[in-house]
């Protein structure tokens, strides 16, 4: 199987990849990847590494290969973090090396993954080397879009753009790589709208099914004032718990790792510089948790968007297949219910959630709240809160 | 547990926070503390500190000269314990409060557990435990000895927290007004230490004189979160002057934007939850489903004459956006907030 297997979807990519990897024809010395979240954007900079590593332009089978793939070939090298930003110590490393001859006969390679997170200092460190490359250099920065990164970089680098797999790309790449069967991949690859790390998840962990399947059943639930309360109160604890259940592991290792360095453990006592050191540490530690929990929030935020947009097409009438066919029923009710108008405005409203969180730095229950009680179905003025949806629906019906 | 006769005598100097009518002066005798050991355990350090200030007046009621020493269960090696143990020359009253019962070396349990079965006569030992599972085997042997007396302090509540105010104040003389200490745990918050801080330096302020709300209202109004408070207080219940000059004092004595928008979140969370609730529920259940203390029930049910469900939405909505604009999205904070008074009491319905 060729490196290019892993790469769902993204078939113009593979072939000009491919080609300047076999036959140099538009090859350059820095390329930019870029593409949405789950789409493969690192992937695809790594099977490039590896094809120009590889004697066959990228067989996977080849000691080359499996090396680049596996994170072990002493000509590619590779900065990628958990942290928010990535600073200019780290690039200095990569930089140090993209002057070195490769150890081997072809390249030496720096991959740059999530080069939207570099600070200013490490931008310009990057920048001095992909101005003046040795010849056998090549650098590979990767970022969501290419407004992430400082039009000076921009400017030298050849862009690779990866687009949103289809779902049935990505249906069947599940159903190669897990063996899943084809209804399951089929769900898989709609519910994740082209995430593929996502659509892994979905279709082998139960878990991460049943927490969709919670989120994506809210619109049916927001029948009240109240219920709007508990939605934003429950998601807010939920994914809260996800994203420790991500960190603390982590945590655990980094606190291990300190202790280690300063030989708390051995001796039993703490250096003066230890206290600062773990101070920091907690302090990074806090920031990544906070990160990580607004990520499982706006992922959740995201398959709540597909519902609204499977209603708004429902409204339309629009041709083709739902992201949540198995609640065809209850789109259809929400469709009849705030037809296209009301529906693009719940999804304004959760998209000014979003804003308030990420940009904004509302707390993130504040924001829910806002945005659940948005959500609501629009109370009938004579009315009470209880079946004012309803109301209101048959309302709509009557004036049309 | 081995709690006996006589440590449940003077159980009551921990549980008192908790309690209305105990008093603190009933703390421990010498008879309670000397030749025993006192285990002081639980989550509320301030309490805990309490205890061991009540044994050592004791042993100094019994002896004015008395010997107190304190150490960290860590240097508690075999020798100090053997120390302890042998009968003294001078036979003079010794306090030792030992701190960080969990991190007690391994091989010094014993010869704890040996001196704690027969303690000298004129010592009276304290034992601090921090807290966590650490050290719970040797805490639990210990708990089963006869001359062992826990005093486990239990963590406050925060619906119990006005009437902890209320017993501080008592312990220093002076009676309070129940929505008083409301009032000034409002002002002051959850902290054990500066809650009796805050009870004492009223009761002594206004000696004599019972505490009410005005007096917490000069003394502690002009805390930040108190006038934040106070202006989403207002804005709820449709005063909107009131809540407009409040807000205007807040600013000008430098309260940040940010704890006012947290009060007006507060304010409305609370109130959309407790409309939404189910009728009939009894108030502590109800204060549990709102997540309020069971006190804020009250001005939860006044406030919410005046409410309807598309008035919260609306207030709510009002909240974040008003949040996101004081944090950047806006330009004038106090625009920002004066705008948000008068949408949420133009949302009331009269
Ligand atoms: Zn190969």
């Amino acid at each position: 199987m060729s490196v290019w297997h892993g790469l769902v979807g993204q078939r113009p990519v593979v072939t000009s990849l491919s080609g300047a990897a076999s036959t140099g024809h538009g090859m350059t010395h820095a390329w930019l990847f870029t593409g949405p979240p789950g789409s493969g954007r690192s992937n695809a900079a790594i099977a490039f590494a590896a094809a120009l590593q590889c004697e066959r332009g990228g067989c996977g089978e080849c000691h080359e290969c499996r090396t680049v793939l596996a994170g072990s070939h002493a000509d590619v090298g590779v900065i990628r973090t958990q942290r928010l930003s990535i600073g200019v110590d780290q690039v200095r490393d990569l930089v140090r090396r993209s002057a070195l001859a490769p150890a081997g006969r072809r390249w030496q390679i720096l991959v740059v993954e999530d080069a939207d997170r570099l600070t200013d200092q490490a931008f310009n460190a990057l920048l001095k080397a992909i101005e003046e490359p040795t010849d056998r250099t090549v650098w590979m920065l990767c970022a969501p879009t290419v407004e992430d990164v400082l039009p000076t970089i921009r400017s030298r680098c050849r862009l690779v753009t990866l687009t949103t797999p289809s779902a049935a790309d990505v249906a069947d790449f599940l159903v190669r790589t897990l063996g899943v069967p084809d209804d399951l991949a089929t769900y898989a690859a709609r519910a994740s709208q082209g995430h593929i790390g996502r659509a892994r998840a979905l279709a082998s962990d139960d878990a991460t099914r049943a927490r969709r399947r919670e989120v994506v059943s809210i619109p049916t639930r927001l029948r009240t004032l109240g219920a709007a309360m508990s939605a934003a109160a429950q998601l807010n604890e939920t994914s809260k718990a996800e994203a420790e259940s991500i960190t603390t592991e982590l945590d655990a290792v980094e606190r291990a790792d300190l202790d280690a360095a300063y030989g708390v453990v051995e001796r039993g006592r703490k250096p003066r510089e230890y206290a600062p050191a773990r101070a920091a540490l907690e302090r990074e530690q806090k920031t990544r948790a906070k990160r990580r929990h607004l990520d499982v929030v706006d992922r959740a935020l995201m398959d709540l968007v597909s519902v609204y947009r499977d209603a708004v097409a429902t409204a339309v009438g629009a041709p083709g297949g739902l992201v949540n066919e198995e609640l065809r029923e209850q789109v259809t009710t929400l469709a009849e219910d705030g037809g296209p108008e009301g529906n693009l405005r719940r999804i304004d409203a959760i998209f000014a959630a979003r804003e308030q969180m990420l940009e904004f730095n509302v707390p993130v229950m504040l924001a829910l709240e806002s945005m659940m009680v948005s959500l609501l179905p629009p109370v009938d003025p004579a009315g009470g809160s209880g079946g004012a949806g309803a109301a209101s629906a048959l309302r709509r019906r009557g004036n049309a | 547990m081995g709690t006996i006769g006589v440590g449940a005598l003077w159980q009551a100097v921990a549980t008192m926070a908790a309690s209305s009518r105990s008093s603190a002066s009933r703390g421990p005798s010498p008879a309670d503390v000397l030749g025993r050991i006192t285990l002081v355990t639980g989550k509320e350090e301030f309490l805990n500190e309490r205890t061991v200030v009540a044994v050592r007046a004791a042993v100094r009621e019994h002896d004015a000269e008395a010997e107190i020493s304190e150490a960290t269960a860590s240097e508690l090696t075999m020798a100090v314990l053997g120390e302890l143990a042998a009968p003294s020359l001078f036979s003079t009253t010794r306090c030792v409060v030992v701190r960080a019962l969990e991190n007690l070396p391994e091989e010094s349990a014993a010869g704890l557990l040996t001196y704690a079965a027969d303690p000298a006569d004129d010592v009276a030992i304290v034992l601090v435990h921090g807290g966590g599972p650490k050290g719970s085997g040797t805490l639990n042997k210990l708990r089963k000895i006869a001359t062992v007396t826990e005093v486990k302090s239990t963590e406050l509540r925060a619906s119990e927290l006005p009437r902890f105010v209320a017993g501080e104040a008592r312990a220093a003389g002076a009676g309070i007004d129940e929505e008083a200490a409301e009032a000034l745990v409002q002002a002051v918050g959850g902290d054990l230490r500066s809650l009796s801080a805050a009870a004492r330096q009223l009761a002594s302020d206004f000696a004599g004189e019972r505490i009410s709300v005005e007096k917490v209202g000069r003394y502690f109004g002009g805390r930040a979160e108190a006038t934040s408070f106070a202006v989403a207080d207002h804005a709820f219940a449709g005063r909107r002057a009131k809540a407009l000059e409040e807000l205007r004092w807040a600013m000008d004595t430098g309260t940040a934007p940010v704890l006012v928008t947290s009060a007006f979140a507060a304010g409305a969370r609370g109130l959309a939850r407790f409309s939404g609730a189910p009728r009939g529920m009894r108030e502590a259940d109800l204060a549990r489903e709102v997540g309020v203390p069971p006190w804020k029930i009250r001005t939860l049910r006044d406030q919410v004459r005046g409410w309807d469900s598309t008035g919260l939405a609306g207030a709510i909505r009002a909240v974040a956006t008003a949040d996101a604009d004081i944090k950047g999205a806006g330009s004038d904070p106090a625009y920002t907030l004066e705008r948000l008074v008068l949408t949420v009491t133009e949302l009331r319905t009269r």
